[in-house]
């Protein structure tokens, strides 16, 4: 071991007391950045997942249909009021090609065509007005597994088979099994067994969504060979607005994302990641002058050993050493325990509250990340009370 | 004539500045040979501790020029400074301040860990070997605060000791030791300067061992006023 490590073993070994205090100290500020840091990660991973877990994460549609006011270059006056096109349900162009185009994208990850629409659920004499979703079952369930979700039955839709939300199937009072007849504008209508009941936490959703098969919707809503809508998935989530963007400006439709159709929650989210960042800031700046105070105070205790050291020929460099180490080895043995009692924590957390909230992150990049932190932090902290020891003049602490 | 191991040309030493300056050396002439048993004393406040200061080369003078082994030291900075005095001087002082955190082997190595940054075996054995030569062995693992105060001084001597340096520089020695204590301890610096040619420059209030050293130099406001020779040979 080279001397100066030696050197600053032994200093936090005899002045144990010292040590544990501020070792303790470290390893609750510690604990609490690595329990919040695990807590906000799981809320918002959480958060995240339960809003994509409904929806796709981009949405690509046909644009809407402008009304083009017609302008007499002649006319000296020019109407201002005009009336907005009512929007009909159309397919997007050349979908098939587009499809194609979308795939090979390299962000995304999965898409789906599909041809939603409104119609009525009809069953004795209940009817519910409700979201029509004509999809193909493989590719959809790529980017909304709502077979997962299902409460009753299977995910099967066809011709002649529809899956409906929970609250639905409550309304019409329908269970698996149970037909039930759709009807929608133009007069058309078609009757389907229920095969799956689905909760996907949304009482909306729930109420509304409907699915089967595309081509009966494209029957249904009289869009026979078009889908009205294609749903992506990307692979990273947070490039979800950058490639809605590529996608709207190469194809001319419109494409949102899940970023811009759920801003809020984006916006509460950062919020959240700067108030806990702000938050790990001032526990680390305490942590930092926790260690500080005690080595200078150490450096003051120590003058006579520094003194000694430095008479025996020790240069100021390996006194300036010995400190430095003393205060990464602080960080380093204050963050260890505190990583364990963080991770303690969030076990305990995620045990009283029986799983049921949210799954608490815990990375081993977040624990090595915050040893790493805190043992630098040590060191950081101790580059004052360092430089002051190496400054230390040997003949008045010998001399007294 | 050989090169002296130390000599100091004209030093002084002030401190404080302008009109409050004090001058607490006044042209120091001092010259110090391989092997020397010296003995410095002088009532208090005369600048005995200035002096012995300067040839550690813990400060500086202010005028004047410090030549170990006959290079000038004004040249040196700070680091040179520190790399010399490990390796020319050893240092006993009044009190033993050796380090408690450390066993009495460790800090016997200490000024060898010190200068060249980590322990070695043979540090471990030049350890062993001077703390038996001062009566210690077996004592190599204690810390140094479960040792008497005999025994520090002796594990203090042993430090000094350890770089093999040619000069020695002790500051009353054996003033913090009881009378049998403090023979022990002065015989084992005498013994020290026989069997391996160690220079000692010993600083002392008490006249019973200057005369048992071979030179004394007295200091008085100062100024050297006395620097014989005494009892050659024994």
């Amino acid at each position: 071991m080279p001397f100066a490590c030696l050197v600053a073993v032994r200093f936090l070994r005899e002045g144990r007391f010292q040590t544990v205090l501020i070792a303790g100290g470290i390893a609750i500020g510690v604990a609490v950045i690595v329990f919040i840091t695990a807590l906000i990660g799981g809320l918002q991973a959480s958060t995240i997942e339960r809003t994509l877990g409904t929806q796709p994460h981009i949405v690509v549609r046909p644009p809407k249909e402008l009304a083009r006011p017609l302008r007499d270059d002649g006319a000296a006056v020019t109407l201002p009021n005009v009336q907005p096109r009512a929007q009909r349900l159309r397919s997007i162009d050349q979908w098939q090609t587009l499809q194609a185009e979308l795939a090979a994208h390299p962000g995304v990850a999965a898409l789906s065509p599909l041809v939603s629409g409104p119609g009525l659920a009809v069953r004795g004499e209940a009817n519910e007005s409700i979201a029509l979703l004509g999809i193909e079952p493989e590719r959809y369930l790529r980017i909304v597994d709502v077979a997962a979700k299902l409460v009753a039955g299977r995910f099967r839709v066809s011709a002649t088979e529809a899956v409906i939300g929970v609250e639905l199937a409550d309304d019409l009072g329908a269970r698996v099994g149970d037909k039930i007849r759709i009807e929608t504008a133009g007069g058309r209508s078609e009757t389907f067994t229920v095969a799956g009941i689905f909760d996907l936490g949304s009482r909306d959703l729930n109420q509304r969504y409907v699915y089967i098969g595309l081509r009966s919707a494209q029957t249904l809503l009289d869009l026979v060979g078009g889908v009205s809508q294609i749903d992506l998935k990307v692979k990273e989530i947070f490039s979800a607005e950058a490639i809605a963007r590529d996608i709207a400006a190469a194809t001319s439709l419109t494409a949102d994302s899940w970023m811009t159709t759920n801003a809020q929650l984006l916006t509460a989210l950062r919020a959240q990641s700067i108030s806990t960042g702000i938050i790990r800031f001032f526990v680390a700046l305490s942590v930092a002058f926790g260690i500080a105070s005690v080595l200078v105070v150490s450096v003051v205790q120590r003058a006579r050993d520094i003194g000694i050291l430095r008479a025996m020929g020790t240069p100021r460099r390996r006194v300036m050493a010995v400190f430095l180490i003393q205060g990464g080895l602080l960080g380093l043995i204050g963050s260890s325990l505190g990583v364990a009692a963080g991770a303690g924590l969030a076990l305990l957390f995620m045990r009283v509250t029986g799983g049921r909230l949210f799954t608490l992150e815990m990375e081993p990049s977040l624990f090595l990340g915050a040893t790493a932190l805190a043992t630098l932090t040590g060191l950081a902290a101790a580059t004052a009370p360092a430089l002051r020891a190496a400054r230390l003049d040997p003949v008045t602490v010998i001399r007294g | 004539m050989a090169e002296p191991l130390l000599q100091l040309e004209a030093v002084r030493k002030r401190y404080g500045q302008g009109e409050l300056a004090t001058e607490v050396l006044h042209g120091i002439d001092l010259r110090l040979d391989h092997g020397e048993f010296a003995a410095l004393i002088g009532p208090s406040g005369s600048g005995k501790s200035t002096l012995l200061n300067l040839i550690g080369l813990l400060d500086r003078p202010s005028a004047g020029r410090i030549l170990i082994q006959g290079r000038d030291t004004a040249a040196l900075d700070e680091a040179a400074l520190t790399a010399l005095r490990g390796r020319i001087l050893g240092f006993v002082f009044q009190f033993h301040y050796l380090i408690d955190a450390f066993s009495a082997e460790e800090n016997v190595m200490m000024p060898l860990m010190a200068a060249r940054g980590r322990p070695t075996p043979d540090m471990r054995r030049t350890a062993a070997e001077l703390l038996a030569a001062v009566g210690l062995a077996g004592l190599e693992k204690r810390p140094a605060n479960k040792l008497s105060g005999g025994q520090q001084q002796r594990v203090a001597i042993a430090r000094a000791l350890a770089a093999n340096p040619p000069l020695v520089l002790a500051d009353e020695p054996t003033g913090n030791l009881d009378t049998a204590s403090a023979d022990e301890v002065f015989a084992l610096l005498r013994r020290f300067n026989a069997e391996r040619g160690t220079a000692f420059l010993v600083v002392t209030h008490d006249p019973r061992l200057a005369a048992r050293c071979d030179r004394i130099i007295r200091l008085v406001d100062g100024r050297i006023v006395e620097d014989r020779r005494v009892n050659q040979g024994s």
